[in-house]
């Protein structure tokens, strides 16, 4: 089997199908949604040792020149300008409403030379909203998408795998920090940062060097053995990144959610200056949100999805926008929206799960924290 | 490969029949709980419900997804496997023997006749696979 001709395809296209991956459609992209270990096996592996991740898809945006921290901070809701050399930071491209064109990871390599790292399906639209709000600004734009592999090593044991391919320091890489480098030989951008809750990395590199990078990690981490790394798809990336109660683009932040709604006040400075959607969020957090997304747990048989309603006495009062089993804690689990006045932890909800109102509770998110 | 035993009837929704007499065993093929990855959850009707052919009696969900289960042929449930409730994960380890899903009292009329046998079944899932 190949793929739809309409699809694009990452530079480790056929490692995954060598590997006996399922191939799906992710976005017009033919990705890996499960190899033959199966979705629960990959999900648990990486909270216990290591999975390899392809996230080649996502895309890169460069911004250079002397104006390339304003000019990025006047389109993002954190503050760039508190970034050093190397550091990274999470953020969000925001709309005058307040509302999210996308999230996004800011890396600075230097205070002239910022990386954004955007999700895959909206690179294109963020590349026009990013170009169409460059005014006078000195900056320089450069869409690297397709010049990038992007390889995730996440878990326990992804320091020590990792490790055994570069000379790079990676015990001195903290959190949200980066250094280039070389992974077998490879020039390489190692971040120590991830969308799974577990410590681990995030590579950069050329993509021609995908293969390479991805089988010798794979060999490195013990492919194969009882406890070795495992290449994990994006059905573990979603329920990962779910337990850790991380926003999915397009779930539970779109053009139609606010960051605050979304708790991403944390990432939502409204005190570094002007940026667009700062008017906005400043009259919201004065006059408080409406709704505000939480965590819950199905407390009686059924699985919450995607898309379903939420109830409270019978009567609609939000939507589910992610709703899965959790593989680690073996609960069903799922982020919402619900009327401000309905976020406190224990409010008691049903989820509307194909026709049946089945009953769940707000928890308080984080549903899963790794163990320092 | 998928294993498809020679001794079943199988419908175009992926489940498999096996008749005695006039009670029918009712489940899902291998090819199905392969295609649907770990089976995490199982939802089976009550004894005395009663379905027609193609209509849904239930669903078997894996991490990522949600299949409806159809009733090969029309019919009467008998009987329930209730330890699927606890034990969802035996739809991947043995979908034709421990993961039987109901038993029905089947309706004359032979519908069974017009499901697929083995060889038959093979082919409709090749077919599907190009």
């Amino acid at each position: 089997m190949t793929a739809a001709p309409s699809l694009k395809q990452t530079p480790l296209n056929a490692a995954h199908r060598r590997l006996g991956a399922r191939m799906v459609d992710f976005g017009g992209w033919d990705m890996p949604v499960q190899y033959p270990a199966g979705t629960v096996e990959e999900h648990l592996r990486t909270r216990r040792a290591c999975g390899l991740f392809d996230v080649s898809h996502m895309g890169e945006i460069e911004v250079l020149g002397p104006d390339a921290i304003p000019f990025v901070n006047r389109l993002c809701s954190n503050d760039a300008a508190k970034l050093v050399d190397g550091q990274a930071q999470y953020s969000a491209l925001t709309t005058p409403r307040g509302t999210v064109v996308d999230d996004l990871l800011v890396y600075r390599f230097a205070a002239d030379h910022l990386l954004l790292v955007v999700n895959a399906s909206t690179t294109d639209k963020d590349w026009d909203w990013i170009a169409s709000h460059r005014a006078g600004d000195h900056v320089e734009l450069k869409n690297r998408s397709a010049d990038f592999c992007q390889i995730a090593v996440q878990g326990p044991d992804a320091l020590r795998v990792l490790q055994t391919l570069t000379a790079t320091p990676l015990e001195e890489i903290r959190y949200y920090h980066f250094r280039e480098g070389s992974v077998d030989g490879v020039p390489s951008i190692i971040s120590r940062t991830g969308y799974t809750g577990e410590d681990g990395f995030e590579v950069y590199a050329a993509s021609d060097e995908a293969e390479q990078l991805w089988n010798r990690l794979l060999e490195a981490g013990g492919y194969g053995t009882q406890e070795g790394v495992l290449p994990c798809g994006l059905a573990a990336r979603n329920t990962l990144r779910l337990e850790a109660a991380m926003s999915l683009y397009g779930h539970e932040i779109t053009e139609e959610t606010s960051l605050l709604e979304a708790n991403l006040g944390w990432i939502t400075k409204l005190d570094k200056g002007d940026f667009i959607g700062r008017e906005a969020l400043a009259r919201q957090k004065e006059e408080g949100v409406r709704r505000r997304l939480v965590g819950f747990e199905v407390t009686e048989r059924g699985i919450a999805r995607d898309d379903q309603d939420v109830l409270i006495g019978g009567e609609k009062v939000g939507r589910v926008t992610s709703g899965s089993p959790s593989p680690f804690l073996k609960k069903n689990i799922g982020l919402a929206y619900v009327p401000a006045e309905r976020a406190n932890e224990g409010q008691e909800l049903q989820i509307d799960v194909r026709g049946r109102a089945v009953a769940a509770r707000v928890v308080s998110t984080p549903f899963y924290k790794r163990k320092k | 490969m998928a294993n498809i035993p020679e001794d079943l009837h199988y419908s175009k929704d992926h489940e498999w029949i096996k008749v005695e007499g006039d009670i029918g065993t009712v489940g899902i093929t291998d090819h199905a709980q392969h295609s649907l990855g770990d089976v995490v959850y199982v939802e089976l009707p009550k004894v005395g419900d009663r379905f027609t052919s193609h209509e849904a009696f239930g669903s078997v969900e894996s991490v990522k997804a949600v299949s409806e289960l159809f009733c090969p042929v029309a019919g009467e449930v008998t009987e329930v496997n209730e330890t699927l409730n606890d034990e969802p994960e035996k739809v991947n380890a043995d979908p034709y023997g421990a993961a039987w899903m109901i038993k029905l009292r089947i309706d004359g009329g032979g519908e069974v006749d017009k499901l697929m046998n083995a060889a038959e079944y093979e082919d409709y899932i090749k077919a599907e696979a190009d």
